[in-house]
């Protein structure tokens, strides 16, 4: 999958799922900024899972701390 | 401290209307709100006959992280907590300077249990099935979750007494603002329609096995009735001191006398005529009142064939049978956990409005209602004070005593 194609689907559950704002998405920008917090994370989970069929842990993403690295790790995950 | 215990506001999404107006206007044509739904037929069930409310629409009112942690019962007990709140004038800025609590009626959240579990069963992952159902499936989501919304400071917890739940909520928190321990609470009971609730309780044999006339099926104290109807939908009620009320510039719409409780001590599902007895009499003991003071008895009668019995002998042991009496759950069908607090509502919707509300298809009566003066049709009447009873499971019984407000 394209990256551009992650970054669409990932933006769209974050506005219609977790609803925040469009404005708000910006690739640098924090979990903590985007006001996602460890109860939003473990939604962010099943979510991953349903949208793109990745079972992913909580401890995968330690190192996950912006928007744009979550599409990377997301890119990276589909395409190993 | 013995304060005096006000209501000045009621919320309410039921079967029978999703705020007071409708549900006022409802009890005054004596409306049913039981539908025949045959999708519980498909699930199982012997009886496809059921209580039916719409689901709210939260999104825009509570933010996401509080709406992934309510379960069913827990948006109708919302909606009808915004409507309380908006009727005794409580707001934001009260509810941070003051210690308000909440004593909620709440016996079960199946839905989220077997939701929850079945995600699991499939995962086999703790971490694969969100974050929700653990705040969705306890027996106290609704007092976690409002208590959150609105930032409550006082008691907060729930009340599980079957369906005497919310009746038991108003009781308790009658005593402790009597007792000068808070000054208002946030009561109420809701009551899941979902079809994991009621299942196992169709197996018993309790539901009316008439499908192919819902409104006719709810059928309190009637020779002919064959079960009750389990429904469902959230009450809320805001009970405070007097003075609070007065120093708000609240409208107190009634004043809670007295509560009265037992246990039967006996069935785990037939209830018997003592314990109810005790329960009633309690009530107008701890108001100071004597039988004769009541005008009005909202009854417990569900449609079963023993529990209305043994009510009917309770209540004319005590009232004799000229009192006027009806079953609100003859149009709203056993709103369970929370029936006490919305028959509470309905009562008080009454006093306000000079009604009292009849006990539809109630056509003829058994050796012992024949002994009441049960209401067919809708009666116009001014009156002070109503006694509302809820038993429940195990023989918990709750009686209160409700009285038009006067200076």
């Amino acid at each position: 999958m394209e990256k551009n194609v992650i970054v669409s689907k990932v933006n769209e559950f974050l506005i219609d799922e977790f609803e925040i704002e469009e404005e708000d998405l910006l690739p640098e920008a924090t979990w903590k900024e985007m006001g996602i917090d460890s109860l939003d994370f473990v939604d962010i989970v099943v979510v991953v899972e349903t949208v793109f069929g990745l079972v992913i842990k909580g401890e995968d993403m330690v190192g996950v701390k912006t928007l744009d690295q979550f599409y990377d790790f997301i890119h990276l995950r589909l395409n190993s | 401290m013995n304060q005096r215990v006000v209501i000045t506001g009621l919320g309410i999404y039921s079967t029978i209307g999703l705020n007071v107006d409708e549900v006022k206007d409802s009890l005054y044509q004596g409306k049913s709100g039981i539908i025949f739904d045959q999708e519980r037929i498909d699930f199982g069930y012997q009886s496809g006959l059921a209580g039916q409310v719409p689901t709210p629409k939260l999104k825009g009112k509570i933010d996401r992280r509080m709406r992934v942690g309510m379960a069913e019962q827990g948006a109708y007990a919302f909606m009808a907590t915004e409507e309380a709140m908006q009727m005794a004038k409580i707001d934001a800025d009260y509810l941070e300077k003051n210690e308000v609590g909440i004593l909620y009626g709440n016996d079960s959240s199946s839905k989220a249990v077997v939701e929850s579990i079945d995600a699991l069963r499939a995962k086999k992952d703790t971490t694969r099935i969100g974050s929700g159902f653990i705040f969705q499936s306890m027996n106290s989501t609704i007092s976690m979750n409002l208590s959150v919304i609105y930032k409550l400071r006082g008691i907060n917890t729930t009340i599980s007494g079957a369906c005497a739940s919310s009746s038991h909520a108003i009781g308790m928190a009658y005593l402790l603002i009597k007792q000068g321990l808070q000054e208002a609470v946030v009561c109420g009971g809701a009551q899941e329609l979902n079809l994991f609730a009621m299942g196992s309780f169709d197996g018993l044999g309790a539901f009316s096995m008439r499908n192919d006339d819902p409104t006719k099926a709810s059928r309190p104290f009637d020779r002919d009735r064959d079960g009750l109807v389990p429904s469902g939908g959230g009450a809320t009620l805001i009970v405070e001191t007097l003075e609070s009320a007065q120093k708000r510039g609240a409208t107190i719409l009634a004043e809670i006398k007295g509560y009265g409780f037992s246990s039967d001590g006996s069935h785990i599902s037939q209830p018997n005529v003592d314990g109810p007895g005790r329960s009633i009499n309690m009530a107008l003991k701890q108001s100071s009142l004597n039988a004769a003071d009541i005008d009005y008895v909202n009854a417990h009668a569900t449609s079963t064939p023993v529990g209305d019995a043994n009510e009917a002998q309770a209540l004319f042991k005590t009232f004799g049978g000229n009192i006027p009496v009806s079953s609100t759950k003859s149009m709203t069908g056993h709103e369970m956990w929370m029936g006490g607090a919305s028959e509470a509502i309905y009562s008080i919707l009454m006093m306000q409005n000079d009604f009292m509300a009849p006990n539809i298809n109630f056509e003829n009566p058994d050796e012992h209602s024949a002994k009441l003066n049960i209401i067919q049709q809708t009666k116009e009447a001014s009156f002070k004070r109503v006694l509302s009873n809820s038993f429940g499971f195990g023989g918990t019984n709750s009686s209160l005593i409700i009285e038009k407000f006067t200076k």
